[in-house]
């Protein structure tokens, strides 16, 4: 059992116009076996959190605390969090020249195991996920997300999440652009991991509908870099319905 | 990545107000440019008497330099290259010391049985056997050469392991050379040009490949740091023939290769491919012309760069030729860089000529591409270090190329070659 401890978490970006705090006080605690969806408007933050946990250099952590069974994550590099245990979906995956997709997913599982793998059942199971996620046996060869649409780029994060087996995924808006077919066939292969019961999951959706597929225990409303109400899945349904209209100043609703 | 794509087929809609070698109406170019001609501005080809300006197969080609004008950079073929750092190349008489050649077998290795190695003069038939010069450079190097290296790989032999040229400097002053490859009937083998030390060359390298030879010509740059060179590497290709021809250009200040390769008997099969990694300050340029003029040839360019560092220029321009007569071609050409970092320029320019359609197929492609924070945040966040991820990159980039040349010796000498740079830019 492990603990993603999120304290007070205050986070600011370097804009032309000086320092701009994004995330103004944020805490929240995740446990193994846990799924925690954060869903709020557009500029609420979500994604700042999700690139703040990953190390990403743009987000200037001021003040508060992340840490993974008590380790300081926030003294960590970006590979440093990433063996340690967590994984980041992300929101725009980048294309990476020059690196075929089988170089670099041997690459990383070696990094994050600390040996290679077994290279006969590694390549069983890379086939078996692909196949799973219905990627394309050639994007082995090709280079990683060159020339994917965003649909394949999410699935091959997805393939990522269930090779690597992370204790904490944090899914950045794996959702956004995606058919329903391929919303399903993501948050199958995110189910999938889940079901093993090692893995926590914080979800983080502008929308509803991958919580059809994807049932979260808890639900955060992110508003303006704060956590503005929290519940369980009811309160998914709730924002469904009424949209995140109350949440927003009264000037915004005219 | 960001990326700057051009890719063209056969049958691809035409752009307005592009050419097929759209650049040629770049405004940078001056009137007076050779290009400014009346076929440039009619964006047609052929539209003319006889052959356009603009087309590749209107070149001038001489051996005597008196007939190229004096150089102003304003040239098609000189417009990238900054003369001034040509050392004097363009403009002095070719007097000073050539640098030296031995032949031996791989890496430095006993020479292989069976090749024969020559030392003649001017007057030797085989000199202007495979080309013409097509500059005033090559023209200089030309009229200038005293002696040149006649490598004979016999008829149907088959030579292993591979033959080593290793051309070294050691003086600054201006100077010509020329050898001379000839691959018989039916003969196969290795030939790797090994350029080191410090010079000032202009070079002319003569590749004969007669019918049915199967010749692999590997030439690598591996100057040092001051070395100035331009190599005019032209290839004849006979009936039947395979070549092979990887240029490799590391080091130096300005290296400036122009292979070409001409397809005139049928049947006939050329791979042409490139390395070449720049650091800060160097100038490392690549054209080469594939000349399609009888049928049922088949051509594949390949040609990747790395640059990293202030003021490294890498110049690519890609001439495919396919004549009336070239039918049945079937041809493609595809230039890659890798920019690593900021103030580093890649020029890139694919140049595709079709004057019949019944041909296989043609096409040409052309990618620059960046490696910066964003891939590197991607790969970290996948758990590999900083330095390996950017390692990944590089090397997965430029080993397509590398594993071309199958002289093992050569292609670890290379990669640890690259290993080098990568360490030297602090990657």
């Amino acid at each position: 059992m492990s603990t993603l401890e999120i304290k007070d978490l205050h986070v600011s970006i370097e804009t032309e116009q000086g320092e701009k705090e994004i995330l103004k006080g944020v805490s929240l605690t995740i446990k193994t076996g846990e799924i925690h969806a954060i869903m709020g408007p557009n500029g609420s933050g979500k994604s700042t959190l999700a690139s703040t946990i990953a190390g990403h250099p743009r987000y200037i952590v001021d003040s508060g605390s992340i840490t993974l069974d008590g380790e300081n994550v926030l003294e960590m590099s970006v590979d440093e969090r990433a063996r340690a245990g967590l994984f980041l979906a992300m929101q725009y995956p980048v294309e990476v020249p020059g690196v075929t997709m089988t170089n670099f997913l041997r690459t990383a599982k070696t990094a994050l195991d600390g040996e290679a793998p077994k290279l006969r059942t590694w390549t069983k199971d890379v086939k078996e996920a692909m196949s799973q996620l219905r990627i394309d046996a050639d994007f082995a060869q090709r280079n990683v997300n060159e020339g994917f649409s965003g649909g394949e780029k999410k699935r091959v994060e997805i393939l990522q999440l269930e090779l690597f087996k992370p204790k904490f995924a944090v899914m950045d808006e794996t959702d956004s652009g995606l058919d329903v077919d391929a919303l399903k066939v993501v948050s199958e292969g995110h189910n999938r991991v889940h079901e093993t019961g090692e893995m926590g999951t914080l979800l983080i959706t502008h929308y509803t509908r991958i919580l059809r597929y994807i049932k979260p225990d808890f639900v955060h409303v992110f508003v303006d870099g704060r956590i503005a109400e929290e519940g369980g899945p009811e309160l998914a349904d709730r924002l469904e319905e009424e949209g995140y209209d109350r949440f927003l100043p009264t000037a915004a609703k005219a | 990545m960001t990326e700057i794509t051009e890719k063209a087929r056969i049958g691809a809609p035409a752009i307005d107000g592009f050419t097929e070698e759209g650049e040629n109406l770049s405004p940078a170019n001056p009137d007076n440019s050779p290009l400014a001609g009346a076929s440039a501005k009619s964006h047609s080809h052929g539209g003319g008497v006889g052959v356009p300006d603009s087309s590749r197969a209107g070149r001038l080609t001489s051996y005597k330099v008196e007939d190229f004008p004096v150089l102003t950079g304003r040239e098609e073929d000189w417009r990238f290259t900054p003369l001034k750092r040509l050392r004097g190349l363009h403009t002095q008489a070719l007097t000073g010391a050539a640098p030296s050649v031995a032949v031996t077998g791989p890496e430095g290795a006993e020479r292989p049985a069976g090749i024969t190695v020559e030392t003649v003069g001017r007057d030797d038939s085989r000199i202007g056997s495979a080309g013409i010069p097509e500059d005033r450079v090559s023209a200089a190097a030309w009229e200038a050469f005293s002696e040149a290296t006649v490598v004979t790989i016999p008829a149907e032999s088959s030579i292993e392991p591979a033959v080593g040229i290793s051309v070294t400097g050691s003086s600054k002053d201006p100077s010509a050379q020329h050898i001379v490859i000839v691959a018989e009937k039916f003969s196969k083998a290795v030939v790797v040009l090994d350029h080191k030390g410090s010079a000032t060359v202009s070079q002319n390298v003569e590749i004969d490949v007669q019918d049915g030879a199967d010749l692999t010509v590997v030439s690598v740059q591996e100057w040092d740091d001051d070395a100035v060179h331009a190599s005019s590497q032209q290839a004849k290709v006979g009936r039947d023939a395979k070549f092979k021809h990887v240029v490799v250009s590391l080091g130096g200040d300005l290296v400036r290769v122009t292979p070409s390769a001409r397809l005139k008997q049928t049947g006939s099969e050329v791979e042409m491919f490139g390395l070449y990694f720049a650091d800060a300050g160097q100038h490392l340029e690549q054209r080469l012309f594939v000349d399609h003029a009888v049928p049922n040839c088949k051509s594949r360019v390949l040609y990747k760069g790395a640059l990293q560092g202030e003021n490294a220029h890498t110049v690519w321009v890609g001439d495919v030729l396919i004549r009336k007569e070239a039918e049945g071609t079937d041809s493609y050409e595809a230039n890659r860089n890798l920019i690593l970092s900021d103030g580093a320029r890649a020029d890139s320019v694919p140049n595709l000529e079709i004057e019949t359609g019944l041909i296989e197929g043609a096409g040409h492609a052309s990618t620059t591409g960046r490696f910066d924070d964003e891939h590197l945040f991607y790969l970290m966040a996948r758990g590999i270090d900083e330095k390996t991820a950017r390692r990944l990159v590089v090397r997965g980039f430029l080993n397509e190329i590398i594993q071309q040349i199958k002289v093992p010796a050569l292609e670890e000498r290379l990669t640890e070659a690259v290993e080098r740079e990568l360490a030297a830019g602090n990657f």
